[in-house]
Order: C-alpha cells, then structure tokens, then sequence
C-alpha cells in the first residue's frame, strides 16, 4: 500500500473549523479496492472522543452521498458531489502489458517504464484519496450537513458499515427516478420563475453545465495527447543513448549528450501534462459535479413549486366543494412551507457556490500559471 | 545549390545553382528539372560511379498518393506539406551529390545543373514502387546467393558491414518514434484547438466578469500553444525525422558498395577458375595433339591472364574506394548529426521561450479574479 503523503490537490476553498476536522491520513490499495483512513478532531460533544480514526472503503461515501439526497430535510442545499469510483483499471492494464512485453526491450528501457507507469499509478492513487477528501471536507464544512447523524456515524463507528453495493431491484428503481427527472427537467425547464434571481440561476446553471462538461472533455483529451508525446520523447532518449553507446567517438559523445537532454525535456513535459490534470482537468471535473448538484437543488425546488402550486389548486377546489377543506388547508400550508424553506436556503447555497468557484477557479489558474512558468524556465 | 520554387504545372521545381567553380560556364544559373530527371540523374550516377565503389546518395522515394493529390490540384495542408516535404528532399540530395568530390566532376551532374533541357528520363522504373530499399536489399540477395563465398582477408570490411548493419537498425528504430512523435505532436495540435474553442464558450457563459476575462484569456493563450505545436510538429518532421530517413537510405547505399566489392571479388574469382578450365583445355589438346585448335586455346588463355589480372586490380581499386568513401561517409554524417540536432534542439528552446512570454501575460489576468 501506498501512504498518502504531502499536501493534497484540494480544490475548493474551506474554511478548517476546530471544531470539526476531517482529513485522510492514510490509505491502502489493496487488488480491487482502496481503503481509506478518515481521520476525525473534534471539540463537538457528540463523540467519544476528540480523535479518532476509521477506515472506510469507495462504497461507504457513496452510501453517506446518497443519504443525504434522499433525505428530504436537505432538499434545500447543494449536497457536495460523491467523489468519483477510484479507477485503477487503465493503469493495471498498462502494468500487465509491460510485464508481457519484458523480453522485447532493453533492461534499460524495461525500468525506466516501469519507474513511469508506477508514477502514473501513484498519481491516480492520489487523486482518489484528494476527491474523497474534498467530499468530507465539504460535508463537515456545511452547517447543516456537518450535524447529520449518518456523516457522524460514518466517521465515529469503527466497524464495516455493511453497505453493499446497490442490488439489482434498487438499480433499477434509480433508473426510472432518473427517467422521471429528465423528464420533469424539461418541464420544470421551461416554466418561467416569478422570481429573476432563480430564474437567472436556471438559465445559466443550464449552459454552465454543458459547456464545464464539454471543456473537461476537451481538457482531457489534450492532457492525453501531452503524455503521449512525453512518452515519445521518452523513448527517443534511449534509443539516442543506445546509439551513444555503440562507440566512443564524437558522434556517440554528441547522442549521448542529446539524449541527456532528451531525458531532461520529457521529464518536464510528463509534469506539465501532470499539473494540467490536477489544476486544470480536476478543476474542471469537480465543477462539472457539481454544477450538476446545484442543478439538482434547482430541480428540487422546482418540484416543490410544482406541489405547492397543485396543492393550492386542490384547496380551491376544496373550497369550492366545501369537502376536506381542513385537510386541503393543512397540505397547502405544508407545501407552503417547504418550497419557501427551501427557496431560502437554496439562495444562499446558489451565492455559495459562486463564490467557491470564482475563489477555486482564481487558485487553479494562479497556481497553473506558476507551474507553467516555473517548469520553462528549467533549461 | 539550392531548390527552389516548385511549381505546380508539370511539377518541376527550378533549381538555382550558385558557383565559384571553374568548370562552371557561369557563377550563378538556374534551370527547371523535373522529379523524373532526379530519378534520371540517379539511374545514370549509380551505373558508373557505384562500380567504383562510391556511395551514390539516393534521391527521394516516389509517392504515389503524394503526387496524385498535387496534380489534382488539392490545397490541403497536407499536400502543401507533401510539396515542401519533396522540395526539402531533393535539395539535400542534390547537395549531397555535388559535396561529393568524385561525383561533382562527372559530366552528367554538370550536365542536370547546367543545360537547359534535358531529354526525358526513361529508365526510372527500377525506382518505381519498390522503392529504392528493396532494390538494394535485392541486389544484396543476389549477391549472396552466388555460391562462391568470399573468404575475407581483410576483417576490416566485415568489421564495418556489421557496423553498417547494426546502426541502420538503430537509426529504423529511431525512426519509428520520432514517426510517432509527429503523430502525437499533431493530435496535440488539433485538441490544443478544440480545448481553447471550449475555453472561450465557457468563459462566455461564467458571469463573474474578472473570471470570465481570465477564461478567455486562457482560450487564447492555449490557441497560441497551438501556434507552438504546430511548429514543434513541423521541427520534428522537416528536421529530425528527414534526417533519419535519409541517413537509413545512404546506409542503405552505402551498403551496396560493400555488395559491389564482393561482386568485383567474385568476378575475379570466376575469372581465375575460367582461366584455370582454358589451362586444363589446353593441356589436353596437347595430348590430344590438335596443333590447329592449340594457338586459339593459347589465345584465349593470354586474354584471360589479362582478365584476371584487370579483376583483381579492380577489386583492389574498389577496396580502396570504399574505404576512402566510408570514411568520408562518417565524417559526413557527424556533421549531419551535429548540425540538424542542434537545429532541432535551438527550435525546441525557442519554443520553451515563447511558452514563457504567453503565461507571463495570463498570470496578472488570473490573480485579477475576485
């Protein structure tokens, strides 16, 4: 297992709060699963103690994320996107075919792919570990999430959770929620909002999203392009040595010399293309997320609208009918309630968001910036 | 001698030459050749000049695809590029040819740069399809299928054959990535592209304004990357992977002179077990007492003795040759080497330079955003 060192790809700007610290401290890959080690400081009284740590696997946090959309209290918060499924598959794959490939290739070269492809898994490795940690840390940033008892269930009970992953009936019962809300999305899509601030929201959360979807394409595309070249380059370097190597005379001196810096080009090139991933192709995938959520709270509300505007219709025509009028009026007043509560705090989760991604996008690019320059100027 | 203006209406590219030699009727003279005359000019030098023993640098390969795109009349990238590719090609062969000492007094290189017309070249078709590797990878069968072997006395050019082997290998090898390079370098280029026009979507939609200036800018400064790739892609190519190719084509070359030299040895020895049968027929005329048939069997016999001995005066000869011409070969080539990688490398650190100029500029742009 590889131990999670140094500072993370952390991509949102929070505020650490003593009174609830989450971070991972650790974790393991094991064949076909990661096991993460989240670390808990907490001066809260609801816990036993004021540190503690517990391991947790993929399934786990995703259990936790979906807790949070089904329960019908936080319908009116942008709940933080599930960290993605670490996925070591490509990477495996590439290790195997190494290992196939040994006898056709130079000792030489044999390690110094090895050295790349173990690089490159590590880089995965921490990737994985940075998105579950944004995901807690969020969580444990939000006032209200950081309460819920199932997030301190998560992070205080050391034992398995048994949360297997969902069976086939509850699969299928997410993919008919799915098709209903795409459906309603549309719906919900083109009726106008009274009010200007969520209808301003609509529209541009709508193109937001598409186009933060396509650019992450795009980015990861040209990042791939990167590495391959820098793998080109790579591989020009030994042959260059190699043909250093066949004599001494000025020629092999002068190959030897150039694939010195050869060497010294992919090197920086392979950190680019890495800082790019991170500061720019992360970013980037992080937003798509959640942009998404902040759609989903978007929907949500819209639903509730939906309620109230039906059951106001159901009170007239109670009213009218002069039947159940009591019940209408108390149902009315429920959806009421709800879709105002909701309304209310989805405007301050809506500012939030803005002013996370303008202060991340502000990070990244600062910090691409600066790591563009700084691996140039190394001649 | 340079190479110039290739012209699309019968593809002949005007070759200007400038001189300070004496055997030269003027200083500076063009003329206008077409592809087929390389060929020409190739076929003509490669029948004299190798059975010396010298290395006859090859002229580029024909493209079938290539040509047919020029002559349509396409005015894609990529024929642009197949156009310049060729000019490129032919103004280092012929470069080549005239640096050659030997090769710059024959009266039929004269000849290609001088005279205003030449007659059509006819015999290219060996250059044809094939290319010119297999035709010399033919030839070296057919010398190797000879059954007398050579015993070599000289290690010297065993020693070098291999050499020539082994390098011609590590130069495909080479050659391979660098192909690989190219590609990759040109996908970079094309989704360089794509992301920037993603880029300035994106910044159109953001709504805090200093963010989605920065955005934009960003668009920008990764279409200037592709600017970058772009040229970096067409320094891989014109640069280092020309030279690559034509290195495994003189190696190529270079190997059949060795091939020759063995030839000659061989008709050498063909000559002297001739001569040895012309003995043997003599001696049993002699038994046989035909005094009529014995003066044209004493005839025959002289004119081998002087045969072989032409031969083997031959065979030393282009020994001697080759070794002069490798040797040149190799001096040659490391100034090659020396002076397109370091070429390719001041490209490269050009482009590094550039690359700083463009972030510098979009490092303000970022930490502007509130």
């Amino acid at each position: 297992g590889e131990p999670h060192p140094g500072p993370r790809a952390v991509n949102v700007d929070l505020q650490t709060d003593a009174t609830l610290q989450v971070d991972i401290s650790d974790a393991l890959s094991e064949r076909d699963k990661v096991k993460f080690t989240v670390h808990t400081k907490s001066t809260l009284p609801n816990f036993k103690q004021n540190e503690f740590s517990v391991v947790r696997q993929h399934e786990e946090f995703i259990w936790l994320h979906d807790s949070f959309v089904e329960n019908e209290e936080y319908a009116g918060y942008i709940i933080p996107p599930a960290p993605p499924r670490p996925d070591f598959d490509a990477s495996r794959e590439k290790l195997q075919k190494l290992g196939e490939g040994e006898g056709s290739m130079t000792k030489e070269e044999f390690t110094k792919m090895k050295q790349e492809l173990e690089a490159e898994y590590l880089a995965i490795f921490k990737k994985t570990v940075a998105m579950h940690e944004v995901f807690l840390c969020r969580v444990a940033a939000h006032p209200v999430l950081r309460k819920d008892l199932n997030f301190h269930v998560f992070l205080e009970y050391n034992q398995d959770l048994s949360v297997r992953g969902k069976n086939k009936k509850e699969k299928l019962e997410d993919f008919f929620k799915n098709v209903v809300k795409s459906a309603d999305g549309v719906l919900v899509a083109g009726v106008k909002d009274v009010d200007d601030f969520f209808e301003h929201e609509k529209t541009f959360l709508l193109e937001y999203h598409n186009r933060v979807k396509d650019a992450s394409a795009k980015s990861d595309r040209m990042i791939r392009s990167h590495k391959n070249a820098a793998d080109d380059i790579n591989r020009i370097a030994s042959s260059l040595y190699t043909l250093g190597t066949q004599d001494s005379t000025d020629l092999c001196k002068f190959f030897l010399k150039v694939s010195e810096l050869f060497e010294k080009t992919r090197k920086i090139e392979s950190r680019v293309a890495a800082d790019e991933d991170l500061k720019l192709a992360d970013l980037l995938k992080y937003y798509l997320r959640e942009s998404q959520a902040a759609k989903d709270l978007l929907y949500r509300r819209s639903r509730a609208l939906v309620d109230y505007e039906n059951a106001n219709k159901a009170l007239d025509k109670a009213r009218a009918k002069n039947r159940d009028v009591l019940q209408a009026e108390t149902s009315q007043q429920l959806c009421c309630h709800k879709f105002e509560k909701i309304s209310e705090s989805a405007k301050q989760e809506l500012i939030d968001f803005k002013t996370r991604r303008v202060a991340a996008f502000r990070k990244n690019l600062v910090e691409l910036a600066e790591l563009e320059l700084k691996h140039a100027k190394v001649t | 001698v340079a190479v110039t203006n290739p012209e699309k209406v019968g593809l002949c590219p005007r070759l200007c030459s400038q001189t300070s030699l004496a055997m030269f009727r003027s200083k500076v003279f063009s003329v206008r050749r077409r592809y087929s005359d390389f060929l020409g000019l190739y076929e003509k030098l490669s029948v004299k000049q190798s059975l010396h023993g010298c290395i006859v640098p090859p002229p580029p390969e024909k493209s079938v695809v290539g040509m047919t795109k020029v002559k349509v009349g396409m005015d894609d990238p990529s024929s642009v590029e197949f156009v310049e590719r060729r000019r490129a090609a032919l103004e280092r062969y012929l470069q080549r040819v005239v640096s050659h000492p030997s090769l710059l007094q024959d009266p039929d290189v004269r000849e290609f740069l001088e005279r205003e017309e030449l007659p059509r070249a006819v015999s290219t078709q060996a250059l044809s399809g094939a290319g010119f590797l297999k035709m010399i990878n033919k030839a070296s069968d057919a010398v190797n299928k000879m059954t007398i072997k050579m015993n070599e006395s000289d290690t010297w050019f065993e020693d070098k054959f291999q050499e020539v082997e082994n390098e011609e290998q590590q130069l495909r090898k080479l050659q391979a990535v660098v192909d690989s390079l190219v590609n990759h370098r040109k996908e970079l280029c094309g989704s360089t592209a794509l992301f920037a026009k993603s880029m300035a979507m994106l910044g159109n939609s953001e709504d805090n304004t200093a963010l989605s200036r920065a955005l934009s800018q960003l668009a920008e400064v990764e279409e200037k990357m592709e600017q970058l790739h772009q040229e970096q892609a067409a320094s891989d190519f014109f640069i280092f992977a020309e030279l690559l190719a034509d290195y495994i084509r003189l190696l190529a070359a270079m190997r059949g002179c060795f091939d020759q030299r063995v030839r000659a040895w061989q008709r050498w020895q063909e000559a002297q077990s001739t001569l040895q049968k012309k003995r043997e027929a003599e001696a049993k005329l002699l038994w046989a007492n035909k005094p009529d048939k014995l003066q044209q069997a004493k005839d025959e016999i002289t004119e081998w003795e002087a045969r072989v001995t032409q031969y083997e005066r031959d065979f030393d000869r282009i020994g001697m040759t080759v070794r002069k011409e490798v040797l040149r070969f190799e001096k040659e080539k490391a100034k090659d080497f020396r002076s397109q990688l370091v070429k390719y490398l001041d490209a490269m650190l050009q482009s590094k330079q550039r690359l700083v100029k463009f972030w510098e500029a979009f490092l303000p742009e970022a930490k502007a955003i509130a």
